[in-house]
């Protein structure tokens, strides 16, 4: 098991170093749009170095006058040391600005992932047990319509209904306008009556791939020899399927759970960017069309991590829930 | 009656033997794919559902009268500054023939006038000033010699006349204050009306008027009548003023009065020549006009076009891609297999959304052009889209591979990319087909989304996403619902199809199904 793990992490590390380098490259590769702006700025003020000085010394300051290669291991270097840089759009540190924002962001993906595992796996079931009956139907058929829905679309119709037309909420941002007055029960009520629109983008689009996740695989499970030999002992239908069947589903569930849990900190880049919410999604978006290289490489390489550690929590938790599945180092 | 006919048949099935082939109905694979695949209402419902989106794209901008980016005019009616109204506050001056009356000597008069004193003294000379009237005085000389008059109702020529000499001011004036109805000046007489009309036999040739009456804009002539009639408007304080011109035609012009500057600005509506924004649905523009005057079913109709377009250019590069990768890494296994899957985790692992994100914004720094820019899209979101189905294929292939007839295969000698290609290939076909209609359900989906973040598909073409954008406007958002509504449900209900059709197919292929 242990070998296993080392030998996942090293071969996430090399995969790590390439994506980052891949990433590097292309950013390099850009027109590096922040600093031009910024040297445009600095040379129209009055008697001021003319612009070329001006990117020189930027591009200097930067780091961006260095080879690519040379830049790149200059910038990983850092990131192993800890050190992130400076945003240049928030002109503040990176790591600061990320602090700053994360937390909003989690605690969005954590209530939405709850809210979808509580909807989603019950409708799972229920669609699977009941296979081509009209439930399953307006389920399955459901589920689809979430996975289909364009994200922007859903959040603007939803948008105009309860925040336009009925007037329940806000349609930007994460606090009201008298938020400063409130007290501290009412600054959270305040910033829980901010989140529901969001949340409800987000539940609704995303729900819809573990509802699917789950009929199939109980689907699967109430296909095997074991669930007919359950039945033809005579055991009662629901205890067939909540005591046999339902505890096989969620070895597979468990396992896309599991690697899900380091998505909670990505962020909703298209939501809350819509929503104004200040989270990880939205400031990333401001930095990127920006041309924030320092924050930009920050973020996508924290994706990264993410991706990799989700994909090797869900190949450890497969091993460790399935006594059936064997790991060869 | 159709009991009878099921009879028939009966009878007829019945005159067969047992072992008659005809007896039992023979289905090819694929027809019972698509039996099964017709059996499932779900997607039978998407496939027409992706049939009308694509007669609506395709068919649709072939028949409807207007283009792409055909813009509709319309007329509208504007208020413009017409003309501007003051009542005269200033002195002016008219200067007698032959004398001098310069700015120094008029603020010498006008200090003398403030003092109260009717004569006045600059540089050694004498002057006198005469108070002919209310705001009227004459300014002469110490020895009587005119030199000019001051005066504030003003004497205009009339349409087409020539500018009244300083005698026909002079005199006129001091009629038009006394109240007399006719005047002598360079020896003709002159009559004066109620109207303050100035006639020489029985020719209007200018008129006496408080107000200075300007067009605002060049070349407007405004006349007489017109001006006379404003004046009584302005006089009684009316808010709007009718005026029926020498064409016939009423016109009315609203009034409104400027307190500070006293100037009163008369309005007239033109007819203005616009693009036909955000046009309310008719008969003529069934989903109305966007912004810039464009059809919205027809920019619907063009936007399906080309999200439909970029959507397979973009499946079937990263088909392509994927199938070669997949079936060589299947295929060889080994440190090809190795290298290859490594290749995969590397392209799973970049974050393609925000990548997608930045080189857009790039692109928007450079200014490509849009034709291009679609181009680059379709092979960025192709490229970094490959590595599933890769990873798909060559599982597939991997299990494949092991089986008989691939070593049979080997053993007839066929060739190495035969074998793949001819062999391997046809049987991952079907979990291809469906993966390819999921995916293209998920590219319109991310094409759209870029196009909406203004990132994508850029103006003049249409892209439903970027039709959707308008909704940035949150005026457009709350009140032309008309604009972003249908764009967006004909997005849902294509990748709705796609993903209904893809759903059905997976069932359909899959031979353990029990239906």
């Amino acid at each position: 098991m242990r070998k296993f793990i080392i030998k996942r992490l090293l071969i996430s590390t090399v995969i790590l170093f390439f994506v980052t380098l891949i990433i590097y490259t292309l950013i390099r590769c850009l027109p590096t749009s922040y600093v031009e702006t910024m040297a445009m700025q600095l040379s129209t003020a009055p008697g001021s170095k003319p612009y070329e000085v001006w990117i020189e010394q930027l591009n200097a300051s930067y780091g961006l006058d260095q080879p690519i290669l040379v830049g790149y291991f200059h910038w990983l270097g850092d990131f192993a040391r800890g050190n992130f840089g400076d945003s240049w759009k928030f002109t503040v540190p990176v790591i600061e600005e990320f602090k700053s924002v994360i937390g909003i962001s989690f605690i969005m993906g954590a209530i939405s992932l709850v809210l979808e595992l509580v909807i989603a796996i019950p409708l799972g079931i229920i669609a699977a047990t009941k296979q081509y009956s009209k439930s399953d139907y307006i389920i399955s058929a459901s589920a689809l319509v979430g996975i289909s829905l364009p994200t922007f679309f859903f959040a603007t119709v939803l948008k105009l209904i309860f925040a336009v037309k009925l007037g329940w909420f806000d349609t930007h941002g994460l606090v009201g306008r008298n938020f400063a007055q409130l007290s501290t029960w009412g600054q959270i009520l305040d910033q829980a009556k901010h989140l529901v629109l969001p949340l409800a983008t987000l539940v609704i689009i995303s729900v819809g791939s573990l509802m699917r996740y789950t009929r199939t695989n109980m689907l699967e499970v109430l296909n095997a020899d074991y669930i007919r030999t359950a039945r033809a002992k005579g055991v009662s239908e629901g205890k067939v399927i909540y005591h046999h069947a339902f505890r096989n589903t969620l070895i597979p569930l468990v396992t896309i759970v599991g690697g899900s849990l380091p998505g909670l900190f990505s962020g909703a880049l298209i939501t809350e960017t819509l929503f104004s919410i200040p989270g990880i999604g939205y400031v990333s978006y401001q930095a990127m069309t920006a041309g924030d290289i320092p924050f930009t490489m920050f973020y996508l390489t924290f994706i990264a991590i993410l991706t990799l550690l989700g994909n090797l929590i869900s190949d450890i938790l497969y091993a460790v829930v399935d006594p059936r599945v064997r790991i060869e180092g | 009656m159709a009991e009878d006919v099921k009879n028939v048949n009966e009878n007829k099935e019945e005159q067969y033997s047992l072992n008659d082939d005809r007896r039992v109905k023979v289905l090819s694979p694929g027809a019972l794919v698509i039996k099964r695949f017709l059996r499932n209402r779900l997607a039978v419902l998407g496939l027409i559902m992706l049939i009308t989106m694509f007669i609506f794209s395709f068919v649709g901008g072939m028949v409807v009268p207007y283009g792409q980016d055909e813009q509709f005019y319309t007329y509208t009616y504007l208020d413009k500054e017409y003309v501007g109204v003051t009542r005269n506050n200033d002195l002016r001056y008219a200067v007698a023939e032959g004398q001098q009356f310069p700015t120094i000597l008029q603020a010498q008069f006008l200090l003398a006038l403030g003092k109260g004193n009717d004569t006045f003294t600059y540089k050694d000379v004498d002057y006198k000033t005469v108070n002919e009237g209310p705001d009227f005085y004459s300014i002469s000389t110490a020895d009587g010699t005119m030199l000019a008059i001051a005066y504030k109702d003003i004497v205009n020529a009339a349409d087409g006349m020539a500018e009244p000499s300083f005698s026909v001011k002079y005199e006129g004036l001091k009629a038009y204050v006394n109240g007399a109805s006719s005047f002598v000046a360079d020896g003709k007489e002159y009559q004066l009306d109620e109207d303050s009309n100035i006639l020489l036999d029985g020719e209007t040739i200018g008129y006496i008027s408080r107000f200075v009456v300007a067009a605002r804009e060049n070349g407007v002539v405004l006349t007489r009548d017109f001006k006379e009639r404003l004046e009584e408007a302005l006089d009684s304080g009316v808010q709007e003023f009718s005026y029926t011109g020498e064409d016939g035609v009423e016109h009315t012009y609203p009034i409104s009065y400027d307190a500070s500057a006293q100037v009163w600005s008369v309005k007239e509506e033109t007819k203005t020549y616009v693009y036909s924004s955000y046009e309310k649905p008719s008969l003529k523009h069934p989903l109305g006009t966007d912004n810039n005057g464009m059809d919205m079913l027809v920019r619907l109709m063009y936007g399906g076009r080309v999200s439909l377009i970029i959507g397979f250019i973009v499946v079937i590069i990263e088909t392509v891609l994927g199938v070669i990768m997949g079936g060589i890494s299947g295929y060889f296994g080994g440190w090809i297999d190795n290298l290859i899957m490594r290749l995969v985790d590397i392209f799973y692992c970049i974050p393609s959304m925000p990548i997608i994100i930045i080189l857009g914004a790039a692109m928007d720094n450079m200014q490509v052009d849009p034709q291009i820019r679609m181009l680059y899209l379709m092979l960025i979101l192709g490229f970094l889209g490959w590595a599933g189905i890769a990873r798909m294929v060559r599982g597939q292939i991997l299990s494949l591979r092991e089986q008989e007839f691939m070593t049979a295969a080997e053993a007839c000698g066929i060739s190495v990319s035969r074998r793949i290609f001819k062999h391997l290939i046809p049987n991952v076909i079907p979990q291809l087909i469906v993966s390819c209609t999921m995916g293209l359900g998920s590219v319109i989906l991310t094409e759209a989304t870029l196009s909406f973040l203004g990132l994508g598909v850029k103006f003049p073409f249409a892209s439903w996403g970027n039709i959707i954008s308008d909704v940035n406007n949150s005026f457009v958002m709350t009140t032309y619902w008309f604009i972003w509504i249908p764009a967006g449900v004909c997005l849902l209900i294509t990748v709705l199809g796609f993903n209904f059709v893809g759903d059905g197919l997976r069932d359909a292929f899959d031979p353990k199904m029990k239906r």
